[in-house]
Order: structure tokens, then sequence, then C-alpha cells
């Protein structure tokens, strides 16, 4: 007692099989059958159960809007929960299973909740499970958690692969059906580059659908004379299996290429999706209208659907929806779909219109009952029969039939013209919304403008391919129409049939009913955005595509307002859900973002180097012997740094050519500090504020020049400081003669420290002077290495040793790194890590990362006479307000614990020794520690509350995440050589 | 009448005619002791509270469009305190306090779910950070727990621990935060406000402040003129404009946060969760639908539309931390407008007009803050000065450089 | 977004990086401490234009050419109506 195969007629080869199973159950079909049409010509009607009610539900829809056969898909790592029948090409071996059913969809515990939907009104959660208060989490919670929700999701990583693409046209056709075919067709002609987008395998659209002949051919051979010469043309692309999701500023619209869903898995080297980002110079909607269902009672029973995907799987698929078919309609085109099914062998029951009149000639043989109204529809798993109510003579009759196609009107799918705020307009000549005039950039035509006949709709694509072809300054071609056959479409509002008894659906997959609307309203909730959250109308997958506008033209007739002034909820993107896959395409695990690497990169990797993320950028953690972990050798790089000398990689750091004639005024106004006096040949450190006041950013800066230097930064700042200096050069200060180049990537650097390091950069120099009378500290120089090799030569040092930073062209950094090693061999040099260097600058109290949080001012940091008195500078205003002179600021000090051997932690913080830990006891915070192999004990760069005046105070270190609680004692930041002799050396 | 099922059961047996509204609709009176603008989260909590807090209830709340229309049905449900900074520590715990109990002081459920909100870290560097946050948290008698990867992957193991650009080391667990269904929220305190007398008059724009001789004296609205001795501007989104109405500028920009919502599925992920490697936060709403969002869009807006950069960016960061969700299907995106101030912290004051508060600047903490932010603007308006809660939000610590900058940032909204 | 570059031509808003309220001028400051007006730095550093409508930003072209830009955008719409070069947008303004 339900749907078939016909012996003949639609888009499907019935000369080959494919096998599929449902809920384990093993059928057939053919290429060209949905899931849906298959399930359908297998006589399989229960496809699932609703959210709240778990009701037994069947195929309502022909397309993306389903709200009803919604399975889960694949399986394994492919599992896609919510998948839409109605749109799942069937394919050999193709695994699906209903959902929301326990313990099967034919027998479903849930099912229970229709006995007490009484005690289930539209928020019935929101006035009970109050108490007590902590069986929300335990009890209640996990129950309705477990009660909603629709298919399963699987956490396995995804086997399939994604890509990303933009495109650009002049004109963008949405839609393949008569309009968006004529108009691509008209817009080729004139030369524009077109895409024409169809979410279905082939384009036609509904001339897939529907069997009337256009002109004095089949529907199908206009499609494919234009088809023809679309594919031939140079300046068109066709985009099929493709949705048009959103519509977004610029004119840019997203769209879901779906390459390989209809396959089993997608073939090698095909990802399964592609995200289109197509920028268009004009777009034209021609999405076409989704027909509305009828509200009346238990319009939800499986067997009932829309009109429109009757005659879909009647025409398309070559399936009879039953056999016995009653038509509901309140407009002309449910006669259409009775004349198809007729066509097709099916028997009809009765078609049923709710009008007084409906067309006079209508050509079926079956009874047509006029001013008529179903009222309920009987049956539980399948329907049964009808209870019809003829309004002229106010009686009740009953209706035997397996199956119901309700035509309710149309609603154009306008929703891409809503995403950018406009809201539709109402016409009450076809009972629905319009789009809104959204500007040149995106036109409507056809059916989706409301124009309900083919001949209409081939119009108004002719017309807004020609205001397109005037905007773009192309001549519109000339294009001939296929004759159109007459097409009655008629249509009298029909809301809502107040003569159901039973349950009338308005949203089916939230089973929200006609009842819930008027509560909503009663209870206060009565503007149509709160009776949506509140009833959750139009709030399930299908976003309100089928229920919208059936439940605010109740929500009208129940506040006796005109439907203009209730409105509409707001359409938002996607128009149809896309896989989170497709929008991460490629750019997921270890591909999530791009790594940087440095110039060194490979050659740390073969010094053995265990590497980490610093941001974006891969660095050295430590150098490994043998089994040493990080901490043995951590200590040996620091040793060997302070005993003899080690080699670390600084190319990271952010190198900045600025040259011109008021580079030094420009350096002077950036930084904080005085830059007049630089001579050539000479570094400086620099510390560098932002405007509020707050440290952003420290490094040296050496003058290579009369008018050249290079400024460096610190690693995670480089980018940042760049775009300031750009700022402030060309926005700030346009008259300063000076250039700015970031030239971070053009060298590598390398840090050569310790006691020998002097030694060994001589065997590398061509002819420089190192001597330290030569070569002092805080000197530079631009000189030749290793026969003739340019570098740069810098006297600075990070860790407080005699050191030196050699920068050479950066594709010559291996060949530095190399000589490096090679020459200091015999002095024992070692290439040192991060960690390593972390140590030896906290040793020396330098401040890093950690300590410039974006939070912290030259004062916190003890550079606080670095401030000049003398000059403008960035920052210099806000610097000295208040708060940066508060005694109780919290300032950086060195930490040390009290006993040797304990650890300490960054982060912990610091309290009042002997007081309860309390925010009152609280005195700052610990932001960088290091195991110091020199001191032998652990030691941290903390900010304390009036620190300086507490040098040799004992302080509570405390720790409580990491279950510490030890005392340390302040002391200077300096802990290693604080007469800084080493640096000079 | 009260909520329960006792409530429902009545309903059930009596049809519509037993059925109550939650609020009146009623018109403007000419003039109110008070008056809040802004009929979201924030206003409607300030009602509440001025009514049963301070025994205020000549009260409106005005709302240009419908109640809860702004952000408070917008954002993604998250409550929590895991705050680093002084001011904003003890202020979100007031807040998590009042949301502990505020189904049973209001007699509506919100929803409120204490699941754990989790921070992933994936370096030293940031786990020292939350252990610092964490610490702060504590000497607040917060709870905050440091995990690390076994820890993580026991509460969570389907994330993408090793695989990913940055692997998981662990994370700071809150188990008091959670969620809350937010237009509940609206709901319960435009209830529980209205039973108490406050009038919440909807489709009510102001279009200007009267001030006389330094002091208010009512609002401008497209319902007329309602006269006033008090006035809280309580509009997040909107804020510089309605301030502006009394001729203040505030350091506050409007800027556009998207929010998603992918489609219902079984219970699927049991706690908060954020990624430390990218700007992402996630949890699964009670009917199913993992609900996230990262960043602002970045520039200015009052759109409440964003655009796809920030959705690719964001969705990237979901699918890097959470693999499994590649086939899940985004249903729905969403921008709401937020006020993004100088310092990405809040400011809850009075204004140099007397008689005038304001309660704005939330930026990406304005769901969670609701309560306290209600509570303690109720105080300050009743009382004419900050509570000591709210004594860190003021306006002039812009000039005194005393900033709340928990990002680190600095005075540009868009890195807050 | 599109944001048409001066010398780029148009290109997508995410390779550009925004800065925010192009009105502010920095104050003049002289080089001692005596002459700066705090209330006019609090006004550059923190008080901002946050129009419902057309607004002067600052842009930049991070992912091009570099040039800082001032883009009047309608911030209601997201509407891009003109753009210009920093350098030439702010020349000559008078301190505000």
């Amino acid at each position: 007692m339900s749907g078939y195969r016909l012996d003949s007629g639609g888009r499907i080869d019935r000369s080959r099989r494919l096998d599929f199973t449902f809920d384990g159950e093993a059928f057939g079909g053919h290429p060209g059958d949905t899931l849906a049409s298959a399930l359908t010509a297998n006589g399989v009607r229960l496809l699932g159960r609703s959210f709240k009610y778990h009701r037994p539900r069947g195929l309502l829809t022909d397309g993306p809007a389903e709200p009803n056969a919604l399975v889960e898909l694949r399986g394994g790592a492919r599992l896609e929960p919510n998948s839409r029948a109605t749109t799942v090409e069937l394919y050999d071996g193709l695994e699906a299973w209903s959902q929301n059913a326990w313990p099967s969809r034919n027998f479903d515990v849930g099912a229970v909740n229709q006995l007490l939907s009484p005690f289930l009104p539209a928020g019935f959660y929101y006035k009970t499970f109050m108490w007590p208060a902590a069986f929300w989490e335990r009890v209640y919670e996990p129950l309705i958690r477990r009660a909603a929700g629709l298919g399963r999701g699987t956490h396995a990583p995804d086997p399939d692969s994604y890509e990303k693409g933009n495109l650009h046209c002049d004109l963008l056709v949405v839609g393949a059906g008569p309009s968006g075919l004529i108009a691509a067709l008209a817009a080729a002609r004139a030369g524009l580059r077109v895409i024409l987008a169809d979410d279905q395998p082939e384009p036609g659209g509904q001339l897939l659908s529907r069997a009337t002949p256009l002109g004095e051919e089949g529907p199908l051979t206009w499609r494919d004379r234009v088809l023809a010469e679309l594919e031939t043309a140079p300046n068109v692309r066709l985009l099929s299996r493709t949705t048009v999701f959103g519509w977004y500023d610029g004119n840019l619209f997203g769209a879901l290429e779906r390459v390989a869903d209809h396959l089993p898995v997608p073939p090698e080297h095909l990802p399964r999706l592609i995200y289109w980002r197509i920028q268009a110079k004009r777009a034209l909607l021609c999405a076409g209208a989704e027909e509305r269902p009828l509200v009346f009672g238990g319009n939800d029973r499986p067997g009932v659907l829309l009109a429109s995907a009757g005659q879909t799987l009647v025409n398309r698929y070559g399936v009879a929806p039953g056999r016995k078919v009653a038509v509901f309609t309140n407009g002309d085109s449910g006669y259409q779909v009775a004349r198809d099914l007729q066509a097709a062998g099916v028997p009809l029951a009765c078609v049923i219109d709710a009008r007084a009149e409906g067309p006079a000639d209508h050509g079926l043989d079956c009874r047509v009952r006029q001013q008529t109204v179903v009222a309920d529809a009987k049956g539980g798993r399948s329907l049964k029969a009808i209870e019809i109510v003829d309004r002229g003579q106010g009686r009740r009759i009953p209706l035997e039939c397996d199956t119901l196609l309700m035509s309710g009107g149309w609603n154009p799918i306008l929703h891409l013209t809503c995403h950018r705020g406009t809201k539709p307009v109402w016409d009450e000549e076809i009972a629905a919304f319009l789009p809104a005039d959204v500007g040149t950039g995106l036109r409507v035509a056809g059916a989706a403008a409301g124009h309900m006949t083919t001949a209409a709709c081939f119009q108004s694509a002719l017309a807004a391919v020609t205001e397109i072809c005037e905007d773009l300054g192309r001549k519109a071609p000339e294009v001939a129409l296929p004759a159109c056959p007459e097409e009655p479409c008629a249509v009298a509002p029909l809301w809502w049939v107040k003569e159901a008894k039973g349950k009338a659906f308005v949203d089916f997959q939230n089973d929200v009913t006609t009842k819930d609307i008027p509560l909503a309203v009663a209870e206060g909730y009565s503007s149509v955005e709160l009776m949506k959250r509140y009833t959750t109308l139009g709030m399930a997958t299908d976003q309100g595509k089928l229920s919208n506008v059936n439940g605010l033209a109740i929500l009208a007739e129940v506040t006796g307002r005109p439907i203009p002034q209730v409105g509409t909820t707001t359409y938002r993107p996607a128009y149809t859900p896309v896989p989170l896959g497709a929008l991460a395409g490629p750019h997921v695990g270890a591909e999530y973002r791009p790594v940087r690497r440095s110039p060194l990169h490979r050659w740390m990797l073969r010094q053995g180097a265990e590497m980490i993320e610093a941001g974006a950028w891969m660095r050295p953690s430590h150098y490994p012997r043998g089994e040493e972990d990080w901490f043995a050798a951590m200590c040996r790089e620091v040793r060997g740094v302070r005993s003899r000398v080690g080699l670390c990689d600084v190319s990271t750091l952010g190198k900045i050519d600025i040259q011109g004639a008021d580079a030094a005024e420009f350096l002077n106004r950036v930084y904080c500090n005085g830059w007049k006096t630089l001579p050539v040949g000479k570094a400086r450190y620099g510390l560098m504020l932002r405007e509020d006041g707050f440290v952003m950013d420290d490094g040296t800066t050496s003058r290579l020049g009369e008018q050249h230097y290079l400024m460096t930064t610190t690693t995670a700042n480089a980018g940042p400081v760049m775009a300031h200096l750009e700022f402030c050069l060309q926005s700030l200060w346009p008259d300063l003669d000076v250039q700015v180049a970031s030239v971070t990537d053009q060298w590598g650097q390398v840090a050569l420290a310790g006691p020998q390091a002097r030694k060994v950069l001589q065997r590398i120099l061509d002819d420089l002077d190192v001597s330290n009378d030569a070569f002092p500290f805080l000197a530079a120089a631009e000189t030749t290495v290793l026969g003739g090799l340019p570098a740069r030569l810098f006297r600075i040092s990070f860790s407080g040793e005699l050191a030196y930073e050699i920068a050479v062209p950066a594709d010559y950094s291996e060949e530095l790194a190399d000589a490096l090693l090679r020459y200091g061999a015999d002095f024992g040099i070692l290439p040192y890590g991060g960690e390593a260097l972390s140590t030896l600058r906290i040793e020396k109290g330098h401040p890093a990362g950690g300590e410039l949080d974006g939070r912290t001012t030259a004062q916190d940091l003890g550079l606080g006479k670095m401030l000049s008195g003398k000059k403008d500078y960035i920052g210099r205003a806000m610097s000295r307000r208040e708060a940066f002179e508060a005694p109780d600021r919290p300032v950086l000090v060195g930490l040390k614990p009290l006993s040797r051997g304990a650890k300490l932690r960054a982060g912990a913080h610091l309290l009042t020794p002997g007081e309860t830990p309390a925010v009152e006891s609280d005195q700052g915070f610990v932001a960088s520690v290091a195991y110091s192999p020199i001191l032998e004990s652990w030691i941290g760069l903390a900010f304390l509350k009036r620190g300086r005046e507490r040098l040799g105070e004992e302080i509570t270190i405390y720790d409580p995440l990491r279950e510490g609680l030890y005392r340390g004692q302040i002391c200077d930041p300096v802990f290693v050589d604080p007469d800084h002799e080493r640096l000079h050396a | 009448m009260r909520y329960g099922w006792h409530s429902i059961v009545r309903q059930a047996l009596g049809g519509l005619s037993a059925v109550a509204p939650a609020w009146r609709n009623p018109e403007p009176k000419p003039a109110y002791d008070a008056v809040i603008v802004g009929g979201g989260g924030h206003g409607l909590a300030t009602a509440y509270y001025l009514a049963k807090e301070h025994g205020l209830a000549n009260v409106a709340v005005l709302e240009k469009g419908y109640l809860g229309s702004g952000n408070i049905g917008r954002n993604t449900t998250i409550v929590r305190s895991n705050y680093l900074l002084d001011g904003n520590v003890q202020f979100y715990e007031k807040s998590m306090q009042l949301w502990e109990g505020l189904e049973q002081d209001f007699n509506f459920n919100a929803m409120v779910s204490q699941r754990g909100v989790l921070n992933l870290y994936h370096s030293d560097a940031q786990r020292d950070a939350y252990a610092r946050r964490g610490t702060a948290m504590r000497l607040h008698g917060i709870d905050a727990e440091l995990l690390n990867r076994d820890q993580v992957r026991a509460l969570v193991p389907f994330l993408d621990f090793h695989n990913a650009r940055f692997p998981i080391h662990g994370g700071l667990l809150q188990r008091r935060g959670g969620t809350v269904r937010h237009d509940a929220v609206a709901w319960g305190y435009a209830r529980g406000a209205d039973s108490r007398g406050v009038d919440i008059i909807q489709n009510c724009e102001i279009t200007g402040i009267s001030i006389e001789q330094g002091r208010v004296t009512g609002v401008e609205t497209s319902r007329g003129r309602i006269a006033c001795g008090k006035l809280g501007l309580a509009t997040a989104g909107n804020s510089s404009r309605t301030a502006a109405m009394a001729g203040l500028k505030l350091p506050i920009e409007s800027h556009v946060l998207q929010a998603f919502v992918s489609e219902a599925i079984k219970p699927y992920i049991d706690q908060v969760v954020t990624y430390g490697a990218g700007h992402f936060y996630v949890s699964q709403s009670d009917k199913g639908g993992l609900v996230f969002g990262g960043d602002i869009d970045g520039y200015n807006s009052y759109a409440q539309r964003g655009n796809l950069p920030i959705v690719e960016h964001v969705v990237e960061a979901g699918v890097a931390m959470m693999p499994g969700v590649s086939r899940l299907r985004l249903l729905r995106s969403w921008g709401g407008i937020m006020d993004m101030s100088m310092d990405g912290s809040p400011i809850i004051d009075k204004t140099a007009v007397e008689g005038l508060y304001l309660n704005c600047g939330w930026c990406y903490g304005g769901f969670k803050a609701t309560p306290a932010s209600g509570w303690c603007f109720a105080h300050t308006i009743a009382r004419d000065e900050p509570h000591a809660l709210n004594a860190k939000f003021r306006l002039d610590r812009f000039r005194s450089g005393r900033v709340i900058d928990e990002r680190g940032g600095g005075a540009r909204p868009n890195v807050h | 977004m599109l944001i048409h570059c001066p010398f780029c031509g148009a290109r997508p808003s995410e390779e550009f990086a925004v800065l925010g309220d192009a009105g502010p001028k920095r104050p003049e400051a002289p080089g001692d401490d005596t002459g700066s007006d705090p209330e006019a730095w609090y006004d550059y550093v923190y008080l901002r234009d946050n129009p419902r409508g057309v607004h002067r930003e600052f842009w930049q072209h991070v992912g091009g050419c570099r040039a800082w830009l001032v883009v009047e955008r309608d911030t209601a719409t997201h509407e891009v109506r003109s753009v210009e070069l920093a350098r030439k947008a702010t020349a000559g303004r008078e301190a505000s």
C-alpha cells in the first residue's frame, strides 16, 4: 500500500541495479535515483522519527528543504548525520540508517511523548526541571541531551580531503532551471564570463520534474540544445552539484561543489568537496520556488507529501508515490501534478481544492471537489485515509487513500537576497514574500522573483540579462524563446485548516503545531522572533524553508496583524548546511597554519635539534646528545657558552632596514630613548612604546651608514613593529625622508657567544679587526667573511657573554654555521637552543616574552631612565600618567628559592609571607624561570609590588595549580656577572 | 503565576485561558523614577535587581525592538569566571555565583549547565600564563585546575593531540563554568522584573536624552517623551550612539562578532572547550547543535553579519582542534554587534551628567557578565556610586592608565 | 568586502589589516613635559568616532603593497565609498 517503481519514464537507468541498505535491510535502485526515490520505489515509507514527539515520518519533499527524511549516511569515519535522503544520490553499496528512534524506527519508545504531549507544550522546559537545583547537570540535562539531537556524529578524523578555490566572473547565475539556463545563454552570447551554478547532478531544474512539453518538444530537448551551446562556449563554466550558500560583501558568493558525494568514496586525488569563493561582478538568482505544505491534522503522516515531490517522483525518478493518491491544493498548480500522475497511470482518488472555484477544464478523470479541505490524515506509520470537510455543506467525509499530495502555494527561494540584511516584501497576489530590490550586484529572475509561469520566467531572466549587459557595457543578444504552455497559477491563501482535530504541524522536524503559536502569543512571545525562539519554529535543519511563512501567517492571524507587519525572521547563511570540512579546506591538521622556518632549519635538524612551535616559527629547543633530556642538554649548552663558545640561530628576529635623510629623527620618534648621537658603526639598545605608553617591543638598532640603520625586533613582534613603523611614516609623519623595508627573510643570522667567541670569529673574518679596542661592545660593521661573503657583524649580547651576531645572505646561512662549527671545533664550540638561550638571558635579567606581555611599562622593567625627557616620541605623553608612576605597581625583580633545590615555575604568584593565600596578600607573579647550571639553582624573573625596595626579602611563592607553596628570596634580576665584565672582555 | 509542573498541568487542563502572560505589555507612563535603555540581558537584569535589591519599582526598560533582540540572543552562551586581572576576576565570579542560583531566584529554567570550561594550551609559555591566571582565580576563591595532556585526554579524548600544527599540551579547567540558554536569561529577567512592577516597553526607541542644568530629566522616544530622574544606558553594540545623545564620546568601537551553529546531533562534546592555537570556542547546546565562535571580523560594523574570512578562520581552528567535526554541517551563522572597548574590559559607571549612568564596553564578555552587570549597575544607579565590584570598571581608568587589559593589546579595540 | 587599493586595484579585505578611526590627529607635543595637554592625548589615544554610517578608517594593505590607506566605509552596510593613500589623506591636517 505505498510507492512503487513505474514501468517506464524518469531519468533513471533501469538497465543497471545499485544495491543499498537502509537500517541494515537490503534494497535495490538505479543510477539516477536519490536515496529517497529508491526507498519510495521499494515501498519504504517510514524513514525516521521526529524531534520531540517521535512521530513516524516519511518523505515530504524532493529537495534540500526536506525536514523528515534525514538519515545517517555512510559509516565509520565517514558517518554523516542528518543527510537528506532527497539529495543523496544513490550509489552502489550505499548504507544509511534512520535517526532519533530507539530501539527501531518501527517501534520507537520515544513515541510515548505523543501521549504526554499535553504536558509538553512549547517552552515547557523553561518552567520545569528546576528542583532540586543540583539535578540539572546530573539528571535532567543528560536526559534532555540524549533525547534531543538527531543523528550521531563521529569523533574519528575525516579520511577525505577538501579544497578551497577562488572564481571570478562577470555574471554568476544561481540555478540552472529554465530561467537560469536562458539567462546564462543570453549572457554567454553577449560575451560575458559566466558561471552557472546548480545544486542538482544535471542542469534543468523544474524541467527535470515535469512532463509537459516546451514548445513542440519534450521539456529536456530545449535544455539539451541550450546546454550544448553553453558547454562549448569558452566563456561559460558550468558548476553542477554546486550550491551557492551565501551572499557576502563585495558581491562575493560562497558556494559548495559536491565533487564526490555521489560516489562511495572520492576517487584518488580528488577532494570530496570544493568550497568556492565566487567574486562576481553581477549575479542573477534563478533559484526557483519552494512549495509550501498545508497545515491540517496529521499532515505529517508518512504518505503525506508535497505535490511537487510527488510530481518529481513520477516524472524524474519513475516512481509512483502510492497506489491511491489524493491531491489537496489551494491553487492551480496541484492540478498539473494530478494530470502528470494520471498520465503516468498512477491511480488518483480525488483532487481536493480549498477554493470555491478551480480551473474549468482540468482534464482529470478523478473527482474534483471544490471548497473542500482535508481536516485530518489518518494512519500510524503510513497514511490510510483522510477526513475531508466540504466547507459548503459543512460535512466531514472520510476518504480512503494511501497517499496525499499537498500544495499550499509557492515561496520564492530568495534567501541569498536577504543575507546582507535586506528583508523580503510581502506580495498578496502570490501570497508569498518576494525578494526586495538589493541593488545591481544581485538581481532575481524566474520563480525566485515570483514569476509562476515558464513564459514569465523566461522573460524576466532575459530582461535581467539585458540590464546586466547595460551595466557592463555589453549589447544584449537576441535569444529566441521556446513556446510555453498555458500554466494557470492562481492561488488562494490557506494557512491553517481549523477543522483539524489531530495535531497539525507547522514545523515538521521540530514538532511545532498550530497549538504552539497561540500559546506563545498568550504567554507574551508575540513578536515573530520571540515566537520562533520560544516554539523553535524554523530552527530545525531546514531553517524554516517549509515552515516560516505558514508560521508567521498563523501568527498574523492569532495576533490580528497583517502579515507584512508581522514580518519575517532573519534569513542567514548558509542556504543549505555546509560541511565544516569544506570551510576548513586543507587548513587542518599539520596544515592548520603555515610554518615559518629559519634558513638554518635543516642545518639545525642535522645538528640534532629538537624543534618546537614558537608562534608561526619552528625553533630549536635544545640539541640533545645521546640519551639527554631537555634539562641535561640545556645545562650542558649553558655551561658550554659560559665556559667556551656557543652558536645559536637568531635569524627569526625581525630585521628592518631603515634608510633616508631623516632616519635618525625617525628612530628618535619611535624609540623612547635618544638616537641622534649614535655614530656610524655602532649599535644601541632601543625600547619602543605603544602610543598608550606601555612597552611594545625592544631590540638593537645599528647605524650602518650616514643614512642607513638596521633595526632588530623580537621574533613575535616583527610584523606588528613593521606595520607600526609604516603607519608612523605614512600617516603621522609623511614629511620624513625615510624608507623602511623588512629584511628578516633576506638575512640568516647567528649569535656566537662565549669567552672564545672572538677567537672563532677571527678565523672566518676576511680582514676586519675585532680586537676589543677596534671592535668594542656595541660595535657594528658591514664586512666580508669566508673569502668574500658579504656579512654584517654586531657585537651585541643576549647571553651576557662576549658575543657577536653575524648576518649573511640567507642562502649562505648554512655555509656560515658550518664554518663556525668547523673553526670553533678546537675551542669546543657547540650549538645551543632556545632553552639554553632562555636560561642565559634570565641569568642576565634581560626581559623577553614573559616580561613584555603588553601590560608592562618601561618603569616596570626598570628601564624608566630610558624615557627621554628631551624629545617627543610615540607613547611619551601617556607613559607619564598617574598609574605608570604608582608606587605599588609590580616591578621587575629577580627571584630565588630559599631552599636551593626547589623548582620555580612561571605563573606562580608572590604572596606576603605568613599570610593565608588571598587576594589581599597577592604581591605579584613569576614571569620567567630557568634552572641556572652556573648558580646550580632555579632562578626567576618576577614582578613584585615595590619590588626594588624589597631586595633580600623573603616572599611566599604560591602555585596551587601545581601544588606548590614554598619560600623564595627577592634579588636583583641580574644573576650572573652583575658588572657585565664578560660582555666587555 | 509560579512556574513548575503544576503550572504545566493547569495549562494542559485549562487550555489557553489558563495561560498567564510572562510579562505585561504596558503603555509607557509619562514619568519613572528610573529608566533603563536597552531591553537586553543587561538592561533587564538591571531592572530586576533595581526592583529586587533596591526596592525601586517605578522603573521602565525601553527596548527599540523585541525584548532580548540584541546580543543576549546572539552569543555562544558560555559562562565562566576564569579571568586574570584584578577587577575582572571578582566581577565575573560574582556573575558566576549569581548564575548558580539564578533559576531558583527568578523561577525560570535558563538551563544553567556547569559542565566545565576547558582552555587548551600548546606551549610552556601558554601553560604558565594559564597557571598565573588559575592562581589569580584561586586567590579569589574560584575553582581552577591545570590539566596535563593525559588529563585533558581523559575528559575530551577526541581532540587532535599530536597531529595538529600545534600539539595540545594540556588545559586550564574551570569546572563551575559552562553554558546557559541565552534567550531564557532575557525572558527570566523580564518576567522577574515585570512581576515586581517594572514596565518593559518594547518597540520603543530613544531618540534623545534631555539634560537640564547638568542633570538628566528624561528621554525622547519613538513613543513620546518619558521623564525620569535616573537614566541607565545598557545598549551595548550601540553605546556610542546612545551616549552621543548626552554629548558623550566613548572609548568604544562597535564590531561584529559572528557565531555559528551546526545541525543538531546526539551528545558529542560535554564541555566548553577553547583552542589555544587560534581563537575558537565550542560547546553543544541541549538541543544538539554545536555552538561555536572565534574572533570579531575586525572592522567597525553595525550590520549584525560578517564575512567569509572569519568564517573560514573559525572553522579551520575548529576542525584542527576536533577533526571529527569535519563532516558535520554548519547550519547557520549570524552576527552580534560588540562594544569593543580600548582595553577589552567593560565600563559600569556614573557620568559627568547627574543621573546618567553607563553600562557598556562588554567586548566578548557580555553574556557571562549579565547577572553581575545588572546587579552592579542597579547598585550604581540606586546608590549613585559604583559597588566595589565595579569600582575598577570606571571610565576614568583610561585617563589615569589603570586599564584592565587581559590580552595586553593596548588601545586598539579589534585586538582584544 | 572589496577594497580598491590605489596601487594594487580591487583586493579582498582579508589582504588588509584595519586599525580604525582615521579621525584623531596626533597632538603636537613639545620636547619637554610642560606643554602636553593630557585631555588632547586621552582623546587621541582612547576616544573614537563610532558612527552608524559613513566612517573614515585606517586600513593597511599588509598582504600587498603595505600602503596605509584611509578607507571611507559605511558601517551599516559595509559599502566601501572611497579609498585614498593615508600619506595624502593626512597631509596638512590641523591638530584636533
